[in-house]
């Protein structure tokens, strides 16, 4: 049955997944699959903003919408496989765990990995989108019968 | 996936940026004294003292020019995870960083200006081995003469000339760095 759903993550959608994921919930989800890992840092967790751009109706000019804390940090397995995690806020954990997971995706391990990670952080992420998304139309007031030339 | 080394770079950078920046800072003071930095901290061909100067004084805000001998991809890579320093070519470059025979001639580095001589460019000159003999050193930070090798003397002595313009040096060889400035004369 996971042979059939096996999707193919590529890395950017994958780390979009870790980043938006909610705190603690890749290392809930990394933890009782209980890979070996062996990794050296490459770059320590460290805290820091990044300038957040927007475009107006998502097709204006851009402008900068705001700043936003970010933790990141680069490690790199055993076999040479690097992985850097950048997590929004300041979650120097979350953020190991995103590299972590982001370098075992590039190695066989993403096997294992993707039924039980990607594929459960995305249903979870529409889920959130859906709730949000209903919650919101909910309010949603039609106007129709306002409409001119009607009746 | 074959990524190559990133390896390096300081491991608690606040601290060991800040003690690298002394070291820079003697060094540029007393002209002809020879610093020692940290061990581990370059990939090949970058030196140990050269990478140490990289990590600690080139960010986003300052431009980078690579010799052709030192403008390797992995290197590339590595100077764009640690540091994020833009590259350009020589006549952009604040830093520029190199064997002395490929970054001669030193005219196509900007000397600063009339109005800002600090917008000048410094050298990091990749060096076999630091002695302290060979070229004769003086003027400020030194109390009357010391010796430093360097490759040449008629280039320091054209750059101590455009003073208050001119470019400074950072020598590094595996561990060691020495930085004349451009007031240092030397003969």
């Amino acid at each position: 049955m996971l042979d059939e759903t096996l999707t193919v993550y590529d890395r950017k959608s994958w780390l979009s997944l870790l980043a938006t994921a909610r705190a603690g919930r890749a290392k809930a989800l990394l933890d009782p699959l209980e890979i070996p890992v062996d990794f050296t840092w490459l770059r320590r967790p460290e805290i820091g903003s990044v300038m957040i751009r927007g475009r107006a109706g998502g097709t204006g000019a851009p402008f900068n919408l705001g700043e936003a804390t970010v933790t990141r940090c680069s490690l790199k397995l055993a076999g040479d496989t690097v992985g850097h995690g950048y997590v929004q806020g300041r979650a120097k954990a979350d953020a190991q765990t995103a590299a972590l997971i982001d370098a075992l995706m590039q190695t066989p391990a993403a096997e294992t990995l993707t039924p039980r990670l990607p594929d459960v952080l995305r249903s979870e992420q529409k889920e959130r989108r859906h709730k949000r998304a209903s919650k919101a139309a909910a309010t949603k007031v039609d106007f129709f019968t306002m409409a001119p030339g009607e009746g | 996936m074959q990524t190559p080394s990133l390896q390096g770079g300081f491991a608690e950078p606040a601290r060991e940026a800040a003690m690298v920046f002394r070291d820079i800072m003697t060094a540029m003071a007393r002209p002809g004294q020879i610093e020692t930095v940290a061990p581990g901290l370059g990939i090949a061909p970058l030196s140990d003292a050269a990478a140490a100067v990289v990590l600690t004084l080139c960010d986003a805000d300052t431009k980078l020019y690579l010799t052709p001998r030192h403008d390797t991809e992995a290197l590339r890579r590595w100077i764009a995870f640690h540091t994020g320093v833009p590259l350009t070519g020589p006549q952009e470059a604040d830093f520029a960083l190199g064997a002395w025979d490929d970054l001669t001639p030193l005219n196509r580095f900007r000397p600063g200006t009339a109005d800002y001589p600090d917008q000048s460019a410094t050298l990091i000159v990749e060096c076999e081995a630091l002695d302290p003999q060979g070229a004769m050193l003086s003027g400020p930070g030194i109390q009357s003469t010391t010796e430093l090798s360097l490759p040449e003397v008629k280039a320091f002595r054209r750059n101590a000339q455009q003073f208050p313009l001119g470019l400074d040096f950072i020598f590094t060889a595996g561990v060691q760095l020495a930085a004349p400035p451009r007031s240092t004369k030397v003969t």
